[in-house]
């Protein structure tokens, strides 16, 4: 297990290295460019020159990926360009505030989706199980970036519940939080639900649950006590990795709702083309992204013996 | 014994064998209704031109509601129009073709691109398979729309980026599957025949295995489709899309996003579409699951 857990870890750090290569290549292969975007397009080119000069820029490429690679693990981001002040001053606090987001949203996905995934495996191919499968077809076929201005459009506009954007302009208002974490979770959850009842299915079919049935034992105590603990340790695998999903829904409702977040930085420092903003956000994106993948390998062979002892 | 040869029946042509694979979808409801919603769509883009009440980019009443007749009384703006006063309903038909065009297009790029990858992985193995497969889990590991906004924000946006963005972040989920399925399918005895006869392992890869891989690979298009069509319209929506004027739902919904509390019907109908159509996709994929696992 020890060995296992030291691979993946090794794995991480290795996929870790090679994103760094492959963003310093597609952003700071060419110095030129650098300079523009920190300098702006209306520098001069002594400017320019000067500015590389100071910041290293004429070393060979290696020498200057390892300097880079140095800083980054040091947490030195360097300087943004459009804020002014140390990426790091901006990035931790929109990190948090999208922690938040995605706490708040795993809390509403996890509950209802196991549930629903749960019932609609129990019985396969049931009237129950139809509905709630062709239900979280249609809600996974909803983009986020379509369900934020429909569920705005008939709660903001039509019903007036709630309010429209979530900037928390004075202090955290709690009410400004459902529209967004409705819109994630209303993506999300039908994935988990189906592969939750994928999973739960799979095991209704054992010949441990035919046993069980047979056996007598009230259909109840079949489900909770027999069924659920195998089918739910494919799913917790889903939910670790539906993070990385959330990653990605996170810059469309933050972006939509003008909420402070990560996601909404990432996106403001890719279109003003603020540079070591985007690589700091790009790597806490994919360390994010690869840590809940390790954790949730780690997870899954923890809770399934059959890996565990083999 | 002598097997007759006449008693053998002859295979029908590839064409006929692939239009009756279509025609087991009707056993799936699902499919049905996915295969309905997509072809009205492909109708509703072909016919564009003819169906549109108005032309797409031409300025009338700025931000009429939805069954506002024209000034002149003749028309109607079936579901309005937008604060430039061009006609909603006539920019979602025109819309459509980009979408219709582009996403199956950068579908089939990723699909060039990661089948043979996954080919290669699978049936080869060894180091070919370990750096393939450490690659794409490399790229499989950003969070998607990450890696589309930031590889969009650098080289720009159009529509041939858009083609390459997408082939490079897809293609790697489809070595992922291919390369599944080759593990299972290199075992098969008439593989080991192929290979006994001296065939070329491009042969094996192309003519044997692939072919045989084709099912799961049919519904994971399908799905697939409906992605890019869900990542063209968020490049749309985060104003990293196509370049206006010309309609694009994403943009569509993008451009008047600010005032989608105050005047809903600009951007609830553009969602509606893309919703549709991706739905379109995901049913069918679904019921051609079932159809396919049926027998």
């Amino acid at each position: 297990m020890l060995i296992f857990v030291i691979r993946r870890i090794g794995t991480m750090a290795l996929t870790m290295l090679v994103v760094s290569i492959l963003l310093f290549l597609l952003l700071e292969l060419q110095p030129g460019n650098v300079a523009i975007k920190v300098l702006g397009p209306y520098s001069s080119e002594e400017q320019r020159t000067l500015w590389l000069e100071a910041n290293g820029y004429f070393e060979p490429v290696y020498q200057r990926y390892l300097n880079w690679l140095l800083n980054f693990v040091t947490g030195d981001f360097g300087d943004s360009v459009r804020f002014k002040v140390p990426v790091g001053e901006i990035l931790w606090p929109r990190l948090a505030n999208t922690g938040i987001l995605a706490v708040a949203t795993l809390a509403v996905v996890v509950p209802i989706s196991l549930l629903l995934g749960v019932l609609a495996g129990m019985r396969e191919g049931s009237k129950l199980d139809r509905t709630i499968s062709v239900g979280s077809i249609i809600t996974t076929s909803i983009p986020e970036f379509a369900s934020a201005p429909l569920l705005g459009a008939i709660f903001v506009f039509w019903l007036g519940w709630l309010p429209g954007t979530s900037g928390m302009i004075d202090g955290f208002d709690l009410t400004q939080l459902i529209l967004p974490v409705m819109v994630l979770a209303l993506y999300d959850f039908g994935y988990v639900t189906r592969m939750t009842r994928a999973s739960m299915a799979e095991v209704m079919m054992t010949h441990y649950i035919r046993t069980a049935v047979l056996k007598g034992l009230p259909y109840r105590v079949v489900i909770m006590k027999h069924a659920l603990r195998n089918a739910l340790i494919a799913p917790f695998t889903v939910i670790m990795l539906q993070i990385n999903w959330l990653l990605s829904g996170v810059i469309v409702v933050e972006f939509f709702f003008a909420y402070k977040g990560f996601g909404a930085l990432l996106l403001e420092a890719s279109l003003n083309q603020d540079i070591f903003m985007i690589e700091a956000c790009a790597m806490v994106a994919v360390f994010v992204a690869v840590a809940t993948q390790t954790l949730a390998d780690l997870g899954y062979t923890y809770l399934n013996p059959r890996i565990r002892f083999s | 014994m002598a097997v007759d040869v006449q008693d053998v029946p002859r295979r029908e042509s590839a064409l006929l064998r692939a239009l009756k694979g279509i025609a087991l979808i009707r056993e799936s409801a699902v499919g049905v209704i996915g295969l309905a919603i997509i072809v009205f769509w492909v109708l509703v883009a072909l016919l564009a031109d003819v169906i549109a009440p108005f032309p797409p980019n031409q300025n009338y009443l700025p931000l009429a509601t939805p069954f506002t007749p024209t000034l002149d009384g003749t028309g109607m703006f079936w579901l309005g129009t937008d604060l430039q006063g061009r006609d909603i309903l006539s920019r979602i038909i025109h819309g459509s073709r980009k979408v219709l065009m582009l996403a199956p297009l950068a579908t089939f790029c990723a699909y060039a691109v990661g089948i043979p990858m996954g080919l290669a992985a699978g049936y080869k193995r060894g180091w070919v398979d370990d750096v393939l497969s450490f690659l794409s889990n490399v790229i499989l590991s950003f969070p998607i729309l990450v890696l589309y906004v930031i590889i969009i924000a650098t080289i720009g946006s159009s529509a041939l980026n858009i083609l390459l963005a997408v082939t490079f972040a897809s293609a790697p989920g489809i070595m992922r599957i291919v390369r599944g399925l080759v593990l299972d399918l290199r075992n098969r005895e008439y593989v080991f025949a192929a290979e006994t006869r001296g065939e070329p392992s491009w042969r094996i890869m192309l003519i044997e295995i692939l072919p045989n891989a084709r099912g799961p690979l049919i519904v994971d298009a399908c799905l697939r489709v409906g992605y890019v069509i869900i990542t063209i319209g968020v490049l749309g929506f985060l104003g990293l899309g196509l370049p206006p004027p010309d309609p694009d739902w994403g943009g569509m919904i993008n451009e008047f996003r600010v005032m989608a509390m105050s005047f809903p019907h600009m951007t609830v109908f553009p969602c509606l579409a893309i919703s549709s159509l991706v739905l379109g996709f995901n049913l069918l994929a679904d019921g051609l699951r079932e159809v396919s696992l049926r027998d």
